[in-house]
């Protein structure tokens, strides 16, 4: 056991240490991805004085720019970048062998890399994130929500980032099956943009729509911890997004677990 | 032995090597297609979700939704012209500095930027161009058949008072009205137009006396929405009084065949000098990996109409992006220019399109400049 926990704090300090090197870009790079925000707080402010005021989807303008802002940071916890295309280059090109001679389990390593990743993402981004939101304050018109829904939003964002976590694992461990998974991943991209409510609140699609997308396990990588946030959501529909996300949560790691197993027993290693 | 290239035959080449490599691998082409038109597809099922929800972008800018489609048609024609001609060459750019192969661009005879600018064709980039003219076909579809909807509104500035307006009634002859004061033009039908301000209902019963007396004409007001729309062709009442009309019909003009596809290439200039004044940064920063984030985001400036950014510090974005980095007329001079109606015209606007020229040329001239004396500072590198 102790063993074990002293592999894993170092796999994540090595991972913490990689990361740091460039933070300055990194600070940079932040601030810059909020630069499409400016467009859409103008384009919304156009679309709200078009409609006169009032609410957009039950969206007031300032929580609809809010709601921008909070995907922000739902996708801070979310997005996996170059997860499953990391993991697909691996099996490729046959670096996953020394995860098959070494007593180091891939999924817990890449999990414990991940997560060194998004530390060392959370040090740097702070302070362009606090920024940004001390500047936006007036857009949350509500203040700070009460300290319940805070506990469940900080929950949906740590279930979110597990959920991307193991969602994008199994899309990754799809190429012991097929080699090629880039236009897999980039179909996968753009359905998470669309459908996880990244580019809009998901609250504006028409009705038969929001139902689909409702079972969908997207909505919960961006639309939902910003609308538990912004106090979109009843009570009753928060409690069942919960349960809901854990059970995808719970599907994905038992699927990245089964795939791993079953793509490991017909791997033959290329390369060398 | 020529001393000056056939630089028309060159670019042929190019192009034609290009379509050659492309078409080596026709999965692999077709696939690059599909997924560059399925963003393309996706933003514009946004606009239909947002459209869903607002019948304009703006109160009185008149970007309705086909006007707006036609703006984004606009935008994607022009974004694919980029992405077919000088997205990758400027992506290889880069990378010819960092490796030093520049070298071998230098030594041909032939102009360095127009070799650096013209080597490479993405012909799948092309499909997107395909979706803009179908959306484009589409908009103009919807635009002329859509009725002669005769819009009122209390607050609307569009129309000023000097401007006039032309009705066509029942019969096809025109009528045109002068704001504010009840003269007629031209000698035609003297329409009396009240001033001061009124709500939608007032102005709705108004339009209603006004043309109540024709058998069969429907009137649909909608107080919430502040704008009355006639759903058919009415003959408008003469002596009536009435707040405001404003003739919606729109026309293809015939000159809009000459002036929409020049300025879309003038667009496509000007994001090009952008670019290559951007890659040319990298011989000074070595290697400039940001740079096609900073492209990203700089253009996504350009992708909306101008007039959601006049307002309060929106003023500041669109003085930069209009005369420091010109990328707001990118396409809202050629989309304006088709989308809204030849005839009520702004001054600015005649202004805007001159000065889309003017920026064109000038965004030319100092890319070049730009361009030519980064490659003063090339050093190549060791191999």
């Amino acid at each position: 056991m102790y063993v074990r926990v002293v592999t894993w704090w170092t796999i994540l300090r090595i991972g913490l240490e990689e990361r740091l090197v460039y933070r300055a870009d990194f600070a940079l790079g932040t601030l810059m991805r909020f630069l499409p925000i400016i467009t859409q707080i103008f384009l919304w402010a156009a679309v709200f004085e078009t409609v006169g005021g009032g609410s957009v989807a039950g969206y007031s303008y300032e929580n609809m720019v809010a709601y921008y802002l909070l995907t922000m940071m739902s996708r801070a916890f979310s997005s996996m970048p170059g997860l499953a295309s990391g993991v697909a280059t691996q099996i490729r090109n046959g670096e996953i062998k020394k995860f098959l001679i070494q007593p180091v389990d891939l999924i817990g390593f890449m999990l414990l890399n991940r997560i060194a990743h998004k530390l060392t993402y959370y040090m740097v981004a702070t302070l362009p994130f606090a920024g940004v939101f001390y500047l936006c304050r007036g857009f949350f018109v509500g203040g700070w929500p009460p300290a319940e829904t805070l506990l469940i939003y900080s929950m949906t964002l740590l279930l979110g980032f597990l959920l991307g976590f193991f969602l994008e694992m199994c899309i990754g461990l799809i190429s012991f099956w097929f080699l090629e998974v880039t236009s897999l991943l980039f179909v996968y991209m753009l359905l998470n943009f669309f459908l996880s409510g990244h580019m809009f609140p998901l609250d504006m699609l028409p009705d038969w729509a929001a139902t689909i997308v409702d079972l969908f396990p997207l909505k919960y990588l961006a639309y939902f911890p910003a609308a538990v946030f912004l106090g979109q959501l009843e009570h009753a529909e928060i409690i069942r997004g919960l349960w809901l996300e854990i059970g995808w949560l719970l599907t994905f790691m038992v699927l990245s677990r089964l795939m791993y197993w079953y793509g490991v027993k017909q791997y033959s290693a290329y390369g060398g | 032995m020529q001393s000056r290239p056939s630089y028309r035959r060159v670019f042929l080449t190019f192009a034609r090597n290009s379509l050659i490599r492309e078409m080596t691998f026709r999965a692999n082409f077709l696939l690059q297609c599909v997924s560059a038109t399925s963003w393309t597809l996706m933003n514009i099922g946004f606009y239909i979700i947002v459209f869903q929800h607002t019948d304009a972008i703006g109160k009185t800018t008149g970007w309705e939704q086909s006007e707006f489609f036609l703006f984004l048609g606009t935008t994607w024609l022009i974004n694919s012209l980029v992405q077919t001609f000088f997205m990758p060459n400027a992506q290889e750019f880069s990378e010819l500095i960092r490796t030093g192969n520049l070298d071998f661009a230098l030594v041909k005879p032939i102009d360095t930027q127009f070799l650096i600018s013209f080597q490479r064709v993405e012909w799948s980039s092309l499909s997107n161009f395909v979706l803009g003219v179908v959306l484009l076909i589409v908009s103009v579809v919807q635009l002329t058949t859509r009725g002669q909807a005769i819009v009122v509104n209390g607050d609307e500035s569009r129309f000023a008072n000097e401007q006039t307006i032309s009705i066509v009634d029942s019969n096809g002859t025109a009528s045109v009205l002068e704001f504010n004061d009840g003269r007629s033009v031209a000698g035609h039908h003297p329409i009396v137009i009240g001033e001061g301000k009124r709500t939608a209902e007032q102005m709705a019963s108004a339009i209603s006396e006004a043309i109540n007396t024709l058998p069969g004409a429907m009137l649909t007001a909608n107080p919430d929405e502040n704008r009355v729309v006639l759903e058919q062709e009415v003959q408008i009442k003469l002596g009536a009084s009435v707040t405001a009309l404003a003739n919606r019909r729109w026309d293809l003009e015939p000159l809009m065949f000459v002036l929409y596809p020049f300025y879309v290439l003038c667009g496509t200039a000007i994001l090009y000098s952008v670019m290559i004044g951007l890659a040319a940064t990298s011989i000074w920063l070595g290697r400039n990996q940001s740079l096609y984030n900073f492209w990203f985001y700089i253009t996504n400036f350009s992708r909306y109409p101008m007039e959601i950014y006049q307002r309060s510090w929106g003023w500041i974005l669109w003085g930069v992006f209009t005369f420091v980095v010109p990328v707001l007329v990118v396409v809202n001079v050629p989309a304006r220019l088709l989308a809204q109606p030849l005839n009520p015209r702004h001054n600015w606007e005649w202004w805007l399109t001159g000065f889309a020229l003017m920026a064109t040329a000038f965004s030319l001239l100092l890319s070049r400049k730009v361009f030519q004396k980064a490659l003063l500072s090339y050093r190549s590198a060791s191999s």
